[in-house]
């Protein structure tokens, strides 16, 4: 049976070493199939997350040969024959154990969102060309790599100032509900620190769900920021043209 | 003695996934203090899984849809075992439930008239299922998440259950440890919900992932609950079968509630054969009524021909499946063909979206052009701890319980899209049964054994030990005797002797458990959490065995080779699995008898 060469970052908060494994292959196997060998075979306390092994909720999220990718969803079959597969945690966020990190910061940002506030007199009737767009934002896996890969939380860790990629495509994605009603804009420009991002796009390309992060959720927001803070004439006037 | 953190709740709820954000929500509504553990992060429970529909009465789509006849549906797929009230209070409360998660933000798909759009489902008169494309579990989840971050109560993630405290009788607390790094905690609680799911992790071939490990039945079991039709299993007719490392995995049954086939490898669509008679009529009489169904349903317009033959429930399908296969007119890797490529691509992808990516992510198939191999696949099981249908109170004073861990709703086999509606519409009824219980017991101080600490924390430790030791054994290594078991004595079809012999099976299993041991530290460390999950996994096990051995006949998803037929008679006894010293009770109990004026509702239906 071929073999494949994992090298898995082993070890506790920060300070560790990649260990070498190999690993018999399957037809049509993927990281996670090889993580889990690794843990009934060689080590049971080869710690990973996961829970669906279908790409469905965002839990085995790390960076395979240096691209954030969900494990579950990573063909081994994608990789050369003989080729070294190197498997971290992501980086962004603080360190646990093996592939494990500390993502509860996400947790905390969720709370500061002000959540759906629908009027109370809502006759709930909307039609589905009114929700497609929100649609796609609430399709978000919260797999956080889109986290991991934008650069003002990873290369300069301002998670002071920056909700992050996946809190824009929240927000979008209340913001957008045909029957919310609240105004988040000035937390997303305040808070949420949206004028930090600078359109990269790294975020839209490694988000496994394909939702337009950059395009769909941010730069809109970005423009309904700039109507409402810096061109009070254009948000009218479009305001009348609209109707929101 | 070791170090543990303390919490005090009125109310701590035990997993969060539909059933325990919705109980959490409840309990925290009705104004007492509330604390929610999960063993994994907050929104990735299994309910995210579900992909299908939330199954629901509104009647926005068939307008000769009402209560009583999900009632009907849903007792005539669990095959009369259902416990009549909690059908009824499900059939009742789902509109509202639904409702209420839209006011709460959920974006279900739309009719046409701008309403809740609804999908035909097996086993369903009706067009019920409201859902999301076949992600109707995410949304759902995610509403449930970011409702219940904004009601005050606290979240205990990544930690797990190990052990029910109690005071004489009475509920008292919670013993259990994080994931994350191995420390110990004590909740103080003076009520308990549980809502930990299933069992799937007993077997081989599974939809549930690595948390299904039948944690809340074995604690409710421990603590004096009993078990109630634990024999009920279902087999979900479609998971993937190839490649191996997704075999299991679900395929949802909204494929063939969008006019999905199936066929074996002569090309037959072989369901229309494996029709019961009693249900014959309400199935289209060809592929030509079949495809006019198909017709009216994607061009969202009323017809009369009647629905296809592969929308028969999931007991049957996945008989008939396993059948072909057996028979040899299986697919290559063993499964059968699921067709959808002969619609719209485009549609398939807009309705199916998930399904499609993962088909063509996982097993380079694409499911627009070609058909899927699926074959049956371990998903729910419908017996468990029973409760109070009112109140989802156990027979243990303090202790609730709420969805796929709990019994009696389901009875013989369930329904599908009649899970997601199980978990908001009995979590909030459970939460609100636990809130209540809390306010009549007023002041009563209750007490916390300092011994049953010290025993539940020597339990912890114990596998360290073993694992020091030359015979200590690797418990994935274990993990996977007991599925073969499972799989190979307990399975889709049964009879007695596989049974006698899974059961000593289990028994000389149970040995090398407590044997189970591991090296390391505590900080996440998974085979560690293995070991005393083994523990909960077994005793769930071993009351599968005992409940399947002890009915003896076929019903539902219970198959039995040597009693091929149904037994009127035995509909009138629940089979209940509880704990007598180390031993385990088997016993038969009376169902509840549905009154007179529920009875009429089928009456009517025969004389149709
Ligand atoms: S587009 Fe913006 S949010 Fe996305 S990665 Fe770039 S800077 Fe970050
Ligand atoms: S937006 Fe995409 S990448 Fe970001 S958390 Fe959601 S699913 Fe993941
Ligand atoms: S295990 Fe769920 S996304 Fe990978």
């Amino acid at each position: 049976m071929p073999e494949a060469i994992l090298k898995v970052f082993r070890g506790e908060k920060d300070s560790g070493t990649f260990e070498t494994y190999k690993v018999p292959i399957e037809e049509g196997m993927v990281v996670l199939d090889a993580i889990h060998y690794i843990q009934q075979n060689n080590d049971p306390s080869l710690a990973v997350r996961w829970n669906c092994k279908a790409a469905k909720c965002g839990s085995c999220s790390a960076e395979v040969n240096g691209r954030p990718a969900l494990l579950c969803k990573s063909r081994m079959d994608k990789f050369e024959p003989g080729q070294e597969i190197t498997v971290q945690p992501i980086k962004t966020f603080p360190h646990l154990k093996d592939l494990v990190t500390d993502v509860s910061w996400n947790y905390e940002v969720n709370k500061k969102i002000t959540p759906f506030t629908p009027a109370p007199d809502a006759n709930w009737t909307f039609y589905q060309e009114d929700i497609e767009r929100v649609q796609e934002f609430r399709k978000c896996i919260e797999c956080f790599l889109c986290q991991d890969v934008c650069h003002v939380l990873r290369d300069h860790n301002r998670k002071d100032a920056f909700y992050g990629p996946r809190f824009m495509v929240r927000m979008a994605s209340l913001e957008m509900h045909p029957l919310d009603t609240a105004n988040r804009l000035k937390s997303i420009k305040e808070d949420a620190g949206i004028g930090m991002c600078n359109i990269t796009k790294c975020c839209t390309e490694v988000c496994p769900e394909d939702i337009h992060i950059t395009d769909n959720a941010i730069i809109p927001m970005k423009e309904r920021v700039v109507d409402e803070f810096y061109d009070p004439i254009g948000k009218f006037l479009k305001s009348i043209f609209a109707g929101k | 003695m070791a170090n543990y953190e303390v919490h005090e709740h009125d109310v701590l709820v035990i997993g969060a996934g539909g059933a325990g954000l919705r109980a959490a929500i409840e309990a925290s509504a009705q104004g007492v203090n509330v604390g929610l553990v999960c063993k994994s992060l907050l929104g990735k429970a299994h309910t995210v899984m579900a992909e299908g529909g939330v199954a629901a009465a509104l009647a926005n789509v068939d307008e000769q849809d009402d209560w009583k006849v999900h009632f009907v549906d849903t007792m005539n797929g669990g095959k009369g075992m259902n416990n009549w009230r909690m059908a009824q209070l499900h059939a009742q409360e789902a509109p509202e439930r639904v409702r209420e998660l839209e006011r709460w933000g959920a974006v279900f798909d739309r009719t046409k008239e701008g309403k809740i759009l609804q999908r035909a489902f097996g086993g369903h008169k009706y067009k019920r299922l409201c859902h999301v494309g076949d992600r109707t579990g995410l949304e759902m989840i995610r509403t449930l998440q970011d409702q219940g971050i904004h009601r005050g109560f606290n979240v205990y993630m990544e930690c797990a259950v190990t052990k029910l405290l109690k005071d004489g009788d009475r509920i008292s607390g919670a013993f259990g440890y994080y994931r994350e790094d191995g420390r110990y905690v004590l909740f103080k609680a003076k009520a308990i919900v549980l809502a930990t799911g299933g069992v799937g992790k007993a077997f081989t071939v599974t939809s549930n992932s690595w948390e299904y490990t039948a944690d809340g039945q074995a604690l409710a079991y421990d603590a004096g609950a009993d078990l109630i039709d634990m024999e009920f299993v279902q087999f979900h007719p479609t998971g993937m079968v190839w490649p191996p490392g997704v075999r299991g995995i679900l395929v949802t049954e909204g494929v063939r509630g969008e006019g999905g086939i199936l066929t074996n490898s002569e090309k037959k669509r072989f369901m229309r054969d494996y029709l019961p008679e009693s249900t014959k009529s309400e199935f289209s009489v060809d592929d030509e009524e079949s495809k006019r169904w198909v017709e009216a349903a994607i061009a969202g317009q009323k017809t009369d021909a009647k629905r296809p033959p592969e929308l028969s429930t999931r007991d049957n399908v996945a008989r008939a499946i396993y059948t072909e296969v057996k028979e040899g007119r299986g697919s290559p890797h063993g499964g059968v063909f699921l067709d959808i490529s002969y619609q719209d691509a485009a549609r398939v992808r807009k309705k199916l979206p998930s399904m499609y990516h993962q088909f063509k992510d996982l097993a380079d198939v694409d499911i627009t052009a070609g058909p899927m191999e699926v074959g049956p696949t371990m998903h729910y099981i419908m017996g468990g701890i029973r409760v109070e249908a009112d109140t989802q109170q156990t027979r243990v004073p303090g202790l609730f319980a709420a969805g796929e861990c709990s019994g009696g709703m389901h009875g013989a086999n369930r329904l599908g899209g009649n899970s997601l509606s199980d978990l908001i519409v009995f979590g909030r009824l459970a939460g609100l049964g636990a809130a209540e219980y809390v306010k009549g017991l007023g002041n009563n101080a209750l007490a916390i054994n300092n011994d049953h600490i010290e025993a539940a924390i020597k339990e912890m430790d114990e596998p360290f030990e073993i694992g020091k030791q030359a015979d200590a054994k690797n418990p994935y290594d274990i993990q996977k005797e007991l599925n073969q078991i499972m799989s190979t004595y307990v399975g889709i079809f049964r009879n007695e002797e596989d049974l006698t012999t899974g059961i000593a099976k289990l028994k000389n299993l149970k040995e090398q458990v407590k044997k189970a041991g591991v090296k390391g530290s505590k900080v996440f460390n998974p085979g560690w959490h293995m070991c005393r999950d083994l523990t909960n996994m077994m005793i769930a096990s071993e009351a599968i065995a005992h409940s399947a051995l002890s009915r003896k006949e076929s019903r539902g998803a219970h198959s039995r080779l040597d009693f091929t037929e149904l037994d009127p008679e035995l509909a009138k006894f629940n089979t209940s699995i509880s704990k007598d010293g180390d031993a385990m009770k088997l016993e038969k109990t009376a169902k509840p008898v549905m009154p007179e004026e529920l009875k009429e509702l089928f009456a009517k239906k025969e004389t149709k």
